[in-house]
Order: structure tokens, then sequence, then C-alpha cells
């Protein structure tokens, strides 16, 4: 190191330097090579892949939701377009001072800065969030002219759901409502996450839940380029989304309006069904709700006052409550002694006002007694004493065998979500319904409150209305349905048909013996107040259910709170040869069945026959008070 | 004719015997295929490139025609007043992007650390030719000395890329000059066992409250980022993945010609800067890749060729250094870009777009050209 050297020796010494050099540019330049060998021949597929994944995006295009219209074309649930303000999170600083400046030049409310919030928390950052939905042309130019202040803040032309009725058939129809995390584990559930990019709403109740698939369409997508930023730069490909079907319902939506004007403020639910097809034709539960409400995402409040209300107007009565039926159950049970043989059409029975079973008495409406009392009289008077003893010599799994293909009992099938089964009791139901033992018995007692359509009867108001379009349909019984054409995005029209469930062998005989008492029922009977001077024959039956019993005293009604006064039912069909409409009515405590669900019923038939049409309650009739019901 | 354009007519004849027709050849080719890639990744640039590229040609053409002892007479000078701007720089400078690397002289900007990579290796091959001879111990210590100063004056700017590139210039000389392989061993021993324990390491030393003490946050950053680019996918890592995409996905023969995507769709960072090679590999593929290594292989025969016969101690280390410096260029840039190096910030020689960094290297060129000519009028 420290030695001199000659430069002839440098010189080889420099030589040999430039070798280890060169030899080390060659090492370096083979790492190199391999490298890219490595990169771009090895590895290409894997690279060619993500450098695809960066380019190409596939953007959702959300299909049209399909509109719902009534029997006659009235638009029930349609789209319509207005301009939203929405804010990109991720390209958004200070998304506080963004909203405080934009309230500057548009009104912001509360409630639009909460709503804004729980959306935030449900999406992602790079989606863009409404602050503000339904913009008028003033506030949009108001915008725009500032817009340079607000870079991911901006104005977009969306689609929304629109229930021009309101509050009118709202039970049916539903609504909509922006996609929650259950909708999304649902719909990945079913596999249909792939037609649900992009889409916001789904149906959240009534039609707009059951015929989701139908009225949401199939999202097209378009490929496109995007670059680093994410901007697409250009379309590679495209399929165009097919609009959702709309859907024609079998509602007479003017026959909806009146039955719903028919109940004013009271609470109960009316189910109007077609015999000949089960297409249903009015479909009420009081009170109703207005289901624009839901669609941006119900506000704290709205939600509060119909959630908690006493009224729980957010209940579809008309196929999740069930109630006893009362004496809107003895055609049934009739029909259910001649069909059996228990009961023939010659045979009549004393009434002495009671009936004695196990020790116990069971009480009629009149003391003493209707007399003698035939088939047609046990109906046309509603005479108790005749079904105590019916039920009696049925025995329970008779009824039972009767009434279960009738659809008592077991949920119709009516294309509506959160249809209830109701209560058929019989031994075994009691078996499964009971853990203990002793309340798992079934007593000799409790076929006998059956026998009235007291004691464990639930029904829900569709199972009665239909079991009774069956009975007046030559026992054919059919899934009740309010969706009766399909029309896809093509103009191909898909009839829902009427799909019969079963036929139940009736004797003709039989059922005109008992339509023939129900006819009178409303001539000379129960129903006659209500249906006086009616210019078309009508069958019927009231009924009452139990609410409150009250042990050993005679229910007096002004004694008991309005709410723990009986549900008032009524069943009709007319006209009575060859009827077109059957139906039920609950009016939840209104007393009697001819007192407060009768003169709906009326109300009803007369529009639905007449075209007659009262948009004010109905009255109670006060007088009906004093029916020997 | 006249004595007057005799007269120029033998300056032109001077003029072109200056040039190297092989060092000509290589640096048109890659100067051709810059301006190709660059019509790909920056169209609009491509003037201002010919720009650069002709005031660098002119650079080359105008040092080639100076004898090269005249060149190595000029070093001294040079690297003194490049120290001396190195700490006006650190004093003065202008802050750019956290650095402070520009000084403002009135008229223009200029950033003396660029000067450095030049000056470094001709003083050192001008001090070593002085000391011919009688190069012993001592000499190395004062020349390690020549090198750290400048050197340690870029790297507080802070400027990674450059101080590497000007100690590894002023390093070839030493190098070359004959530091024993004693002295070599050790310092590379410490290197790789260095850079193997921080690969081991990682993990822990890179959590964001460990203090490097000798490296600035974001040198740290650098490191960390190469070590795994998962890291951070949108900084630094985010470039490094979309370089290796934009090379991987180039596969054998490319995407051809303006259609890399991720070029065009901007997913490459710096495309026409220090990033540019990932455009040439997604265009061009494995071909063009090997294409331009041989180009690169081809400049550095020749340039190891003229040391080898160059007349003088001080030419033959000046043009080995030189011949070294391009390579590191090279390989840093791409073994950076392809996922191999740590982003130091240095571009792909004569392809990156930069007017400075162009003349720089053909200022380079035009001393190895200088010195192949002295050679051949020493021999005639």
């Amino acid at each position: 190191m420290a030695e001199f050297r000659t430069p002839d020796q440098d010189s080889a010494r420099f030589r040999r330097r430039v070798a280890v050099a060169a030899l080390f540019v060659l090492v370096c330049f083979g790492l190199l090579a391999s490298r890219f060998y490595y990169l771009q021949v090895k590895r290409h597929d894997y690279y060619l892949t993500r450098a695809e994944d960066n380019r190409i995006a596939l953007l959702p295009t959300v299909p049209k939701r399909g509109t719902i219209v009534d029997r006659n074309g009235v638009v029930l649930a349609r789209n319509y377009a207005a301009y939203t303000l929405e804010i990109t999170p991720s390209r958004v600083g200070d998304l506080e001072a963004t909203i405080d400046g934009l309230s500057e030049i548009i009104p912001i409310e509360p409630r639009d800065r909460r709503r804004f919030r729980k959306i935030l928390e449900e999406s992602r950052n790079f989606d863009s969030v409404p602050i503000r939905t339904r913009l008028s042309d003033e506030e949009v130019a108001r915008f725009v002219a500032q817009r340079y202040r607000f870079p991911g803040v901006e104005v977009q032309a969306r689609l929304f759901r629109d229930y021009p009725l309101g509050a009118t058939a709202s039970h049916i129809i539903g609504y909509i409502g922006r996609m929650n995390q259950r909708d999304v584990d649902r719909i990945e559930e079913r596999g249909d996450t792939a037609n649900y990019r992009g889409s916001e709403y789904i149906g959240k109740a009534g039609l707009e839940q059951s015929y989701e698939a139908e009225l949401h369409g199939q999202t097209g997508f378009e490929q496109v380029e995007v670059n680093a930023g994410g901007r697409a730069v250009r379309a590679l490909a495209r399929s165009p989304a097919v609009p959702g079907s709309d859907l024609e319902l079998t509602l007479d939506i003017e026959l909806q309006k009146v039955a719903e004007a028919a109940f004013g403020k009271r609470r109960g639910a009316l189910v109007a069904i077609e015999p000949e097809t089960g297409g249903v034709l009015a479909l009420v539960s009081t009170p109703t709700f207005d289901p624009n409400l839901f669609v941006e995402g119900i506000s704290t409040q709205d939600w509060k006052e119909l959630n908690d209300s006493p009224d729980h107007p957010l209940l579809n009565r008309a196929i999740f409550s069930a109630y006893p039926p009362g004496s809107t159950f003895k055609p049934f049970m009739a029909l259910a002694g001649l069909t059996t043989g228990k009961r023939t059409l010659g045979y009549a029975m004393a009434d002495p006002g009671y009936f004695n079973f196990g020790g116990h008495r069971f009480m009629d409406d009149r003391v003493g007694g209707h007399g003698m009392v035939d088939i047609h009289k046990s109906i046309v008077v509603s005479c108790n004493t005749f079904y105590y003893q019916l039920a009696n010599d049925l025995g329970i799994d008779a009824i039972a065998g009767f009434m279960g293909p009738l659809g008592f009992g077991a949920r119709t099938g009516i294309d509506l979500p959160g249809e209830a089964e109701g209560v058929l009791p019989s031994p075994e139901w009691k078996r499964k319904r009971f853990r203990k033992a002793e309340l798992q018995r079934w007593y000799g007692g409790e076929t006998i409150s059956v026998g009235i359509g007291q004691g464990y009867n639930a029904y829900t108001p569709v199972q009665l209305a239909n079991a009774l379009a069956a009975v007046v349909n030559d026992g054919k019984l059919f899934r009740p349905h309010l969706v009766r054409n399909v029309l896809d995005a093509h103009g191909v029209k898909r009839p829902v048909a009427p799909e019969p469930l079963r036929t139940i062998s009736l004797n003709p005989a039989h059922v005109a013996a008992v339509r023939s008492a129900m006819v009178d029922v409303n001539k000379s009977g129960t129903g006659a107040r209500a249906f006086r001077g009616a210019p078309y024959e009508v069958g019927g039956k009231t009924g009452t259910a139990q609410v409150f019993s009250l042990k050993g005293g005679k229910y007096v009604e002004g004694r008991v709170s309005e709410r723990l006064r009986d549900h008032s039912w009524f069943i009709a069909y007319a006209p009575a040869d060859k009827p077109k409409i059957a139906l039920a009515v609950l009016v939840e405590n209104g007393g009697f069945g001819a007192q407060s669900a009768a003169p709906i019923a009326r109300r009803v038939i007369d529009y639905h026959l007449l075209k007659s049409r009262a948009d004010q309650p109905a009255d109670e009739d006060a007088d009906a008070v004093e029916s020997d019901e | 004719m006249s004595d007057y354009s005799v007269h120029l007519l033998e300056v032109v004849r001077r003029l072109l015997r200056a040039l190297d027709p092989v060092l000509l050849l290589v640096l048109l080719t890659l100067m051709g295929y810059a301006l190709v890639i660059m019509g790909s990744a920056s169209p609009e640039r491509l003037d201002s490139q010919l720009l650069h590229g002709a005031i660098a040609l002119v650079t080359m053409w105008v040092v080639a025609a100076i004898p090269p002892q005249r060149l190595l007479g000029m070093a001294l000078p040079l690297y003194l007043l490049g120290t001396v701007l190195l700490v006006g720089v650190d004093l003065f400078g202008e802050v750019s992007k956290g650095a402070r690397r520009w000084l403002d002289i009135g008229v223009t900007r200029i950033q003396p650390s660029e000067l450095m990579k030049i000056a470094m290796p001709m003083m050192l091959a001008w001090f070593f030719q002085q000391r011919e001879g009688r190069i012993g111990l001592r000499e190395f210590i004062v020349a390690g000395l020549m090198l750290v100063v400048p050197v340690g004056l870029i790297l507080v700017q802070p400027d990674l890329g450059t101080s590497v590139l000007v100690a590894a210039a002023g390093f070839y000389v030493i190098f070359f000059a004959g530091l024993s392989w004693k002295l070599i061993v050790p310092v590379a021993l410490v290197g790789i066992v260095g850079i193997g324990s921080i690969v081991a390491f990682g993990d822990t030393i890179c959590q964001p409250d460990v203090d490097w003490k000798v490296m600035r946050e974001y040198q740290k950053h650098r490191v960390c980022t190469l070590l795994d680019p998962t890291q951070d996918p949108l900084g630094k890592g985010f470039h490094i993945i979309q370089s290796t995409i934009a090379i991987g996905s180039g596969g054998i023969t490319g995407k051809g010609w303006q259609n890399g995507t991720q070029t065009h769709l901007s997913f490459l960072p710096e495309r026409h800067t220090d990033f540019i090679f990932a455009v040439l590999s997604e265009e061009f593929g494995l071909v063009g890749t090997l294409v331009l290594l041989a180009t690169y292989l081809l400049l550095l025969v020749r340039g190891f060729h003229i040391a080898l016969v160059a007349p003088t101690l001080g030419t033959r280390l000046l043009a080995g250094a030189i011949t070294m410096i391009f390579f590191t260029y090279a390989f840093v840039n791409m073994g950076m870009v392809s996922g191999i190096l740590p982003v130091v910030g240095v571009p792909l020689p004569f392809i990156s777009y930069g007017g400075t960094a162009l003349v720089t290297l053909c200022l380079g060129v035009g001393i190895l050209m200088s010195i192949q000519r002295s050679r051949i009028s020493k021999q005639t």
C-alpha cells in the first residue's frame, strides 16, 4: 500500500481494476435483466391483470323502478326526476365548513344534516351522499353560480319514488327506503349482489317489498376506462339496464278510498275479494301512514310518532292481526254440521237460552232462548245455543278438519309480506302451543266456545274474507292476490293467473241453505238496519269478538273503556246470486258487528255495485246496539 | 479558396475529428430512443427535450475539442467553485419540496450539486495525476477528505440521490487509482451487513416512532417503503407498485407505442422523469428494455476501452470514473423503478426529461471523446 510503484505496475493494476469494474457492471446488468425477465415474462399474467384492474371499472347503471297502477290504471307509485345536492366526502376537506357554506346559499335544515350523517355512516368515503333532495330550479341556479367554491359538491338529477295518493292504500303499496346492512346481507344470501350494485333503494314494505324482484329491474353495466384519479376516460362496453316491470293491481283504488273513508278515525281492517279470481279489490288497515315519509329516510320525529302511537298505524291489520271471528264463524260452522251429516236441513232444536256442559252453563244472548231453531234461523238470529250444541256434537277435531281446508289458521299466501297465521284451535295446536302438560290438555268446554267463534279462535280479516269467497264460489279457494298483471320493460304482459289452492267439496244444497240464511240476515236479521233499502241482494253475517271477559257480569258497553270494547265484525258478499265481491270488515273496539262494521260494508258494496260513493265515515248505527246478537 | 475559408474548413475538420463515432452513435441512439418514449410519455415536452439535446450536444462537442490536460487543469477551480456554491446553498439556498438545493445567482437558479458530479472525479483524477508515482496512504486519505466534504454538504441539503452519485463518482476514481482491497473489502462488508440488517429488522425500525438520527424522515421513509411497498400504497410505495405493474404488464413485446395504460391513465408517477423507464418497459416490453440495456452496455464498453488506452494516469482515472458514473445512473434508476433499489431520485441517463442532467451527462461524454482524441493525436 505504502510502496511506490512504477507507471507500468500502475497501468497493470489499473487494467485489473477495470476488469473488476466491468465484471461488476455485468453482474449488475445481469441482475437487472433477470429482474425484467421475472417481471415481464414469469409474472406477466399477474401484472397484466393488475394493470387491467387498474384501468377498467364497471359502473352500474341503476334500472328505473317499475310503477304500480290499480286495475283502472290509476298511478299508485311512480318515479320522478329531481335534483339533489350531493357531497363526495373524499373530495371535500372540511365537511362541516362545506355544509355551513352551502347552507348560506341553499336552505339546509337540521334534519337534512342528520340524515346526511346517517347516510354517511353507511356509505363509503368516495360515494356521493345527498345533503339536500328535491331542489327547486332556483336553488339549483343559485348553487351552480357558486359551484367553484365547493369542490366535491355536485347537483345530480336522480329518480325519486313518489306515492301520489299519499296515505291511501299505504299498507298495500308499502314503500322503498335506502338499503341498510340487513338488506345487503339478504341480497347477498339470494346471490343477487351484482344486480344491486349501484342501487340505493329497496322495497321495505307492502308490494314494494314482495314484488321487489319484478320492480327492481336488471342493473346495466358500463365498462369504462378510468385513470388514476378514478375518473372515467371512455366507455369500453355497455349493457343497458332493463327497467323494472310495472305492476297492474286487482285493486280498485276508488273502492279503496271509499272503504278507507268509511272507517273515519276508527281502527280496523277490511278485505274485499273478487270470489271468482281471488283478486283483492280493496284491502284496508286503518289508521294509515304516508309512505312518502320513508323514501328518503324517515326523520326520527316522524318515526317516533308512527311507531309509538297506540293506534299502531304501521301495522297491517288486514293480514297481520288475528281476532276471534265471533258469530261470523257461524255460517262456516253450519256448513261443517251439514257437510259432516251431524245436522240436516230439516233439523231443528228447541233453544232454552242456555247450554249445559260439564257443570257449566253457556248462555245465549236472549234470555229464554229463540224457541225452535233450525240451520236457517240459527244464522239469521245468530243463535248461540244452536252452535254450542253443534260444536259439542262435532267435536274439536271435526271442526278443525273442516275449517282447515277453508284456509282458517293458515297463511292465505296473499302477495304481501308479513302475513300472520292466526289460530285454528285443535288439541294438536294446543300441544304445540303450550309447554306445560296441564295446559296442553284440550277440554271439552273449549270446543263449545270455539263453536261460536270465541275461545282460542283467531283469524285475520283476509282469512275470513277468503274463506267466505270460497264458500260463495262453489268451494274454490284461491290464493288471494293484489297483482293482476306484471308488465315487463319489453311490453310483455304476464298475467298473474288466479291460483286455486284447492276446491272444497260442498253440497250445493247445503251452500244454498247457508247463503239464503245469510241473505235473510240483511233482510230481517242482525244486518237488516245497515242494508235497509239496498237495491241488491246481499248475504252477510255480523260478529263480535270479545276483548274483555266480564266474569259473571253482563257486558255493558258504557262500563268498559273504549279500548276494551268488543271488536265489531261483518262479513258479506253481493250480489247474493252471483257474488262479485266478498268481504270481511273488522272495527277494533267497535262493539256489535251490526253497529260499526256492517255500515262500512254497505258503503263498500254500494260503491262496488252501484258506483255510488260517500266519502265520509260510515255512521255508527246506535240503534243496532239493541240487536239480538 | 480564400485564407478565411481554408481556416474555417480546418476548424470544422478539427471539430469533426473531436467526435468519437462510436460514442456519438450510442449517444444519438439513446437520445433518439428518448424522443420516441417522450413522444408517448409527454409529447408536449418534445420541443424542449430537443432543445436540451441540442444544447447538450454542443456542450459535448466543445468539451470534446478541448485537450484533456486543459480539462484536468480546470479541475481545481471548478471543484473549489462548486464547494463554495454548495456552502452557499446550505446557507442561502431556496427551499423547494423540503430540500434546499437551488441557489439564486440573480440571472438564474443553479443547482451546484449537479456541477459536483463532474467536478468531483475531475478533481480527484487531477490530484492523483499530480501525485503520480508517489501515491500512498496519505494520498488516499487526502482524496477521501476531498470526497467527503462536498458529499456531506449535499447530504445535508438533503439530497440523498445526488450525494450517492457524487460519492460514487469520487469513489470510482479512488478505486481505479488502486485503493487497497484491504480497505475496500471491509467497507463493502459493512455496507452489505448494514443493508442486510436493515432488511432483516425492517419491521421494527420502520415503526413511526423510531428515530433514525442519521437520516431525514423522508429518507427513512424511502428505505422503509422499499422494504415493504404495501405499507404505504398511496405514497412512495404506490409509485413502486405502479411502476412494477407497468413493467410486468408490458410482457415480452409491450403494449405498443402510446398504448401503455399505466402511463396514459396517470397511474405512473413522474412518467417523463425518474420513472420514464417504466413507460418504455410497458410499451416496448422486454425487447425494449433489453435494447436499452445493450445500448448502455455498448456505451460502457466504449468507455472502458477509452480508459484502458488513455495516455496518462489522470485521463485513465477520469475516463474510468465517468464510465462508471454512467453505469451508476443507469443501474440505480432501473433498479429503483423495477423495485430492487430504494427510490432515490436518479434520472435514467440520456432518456429522462431534464436539461441539467442531460448537459452534465453529455459533458461526461465530451470528456471521454476528448481523452480518446488525445490518444489518437498522440499516436499520430
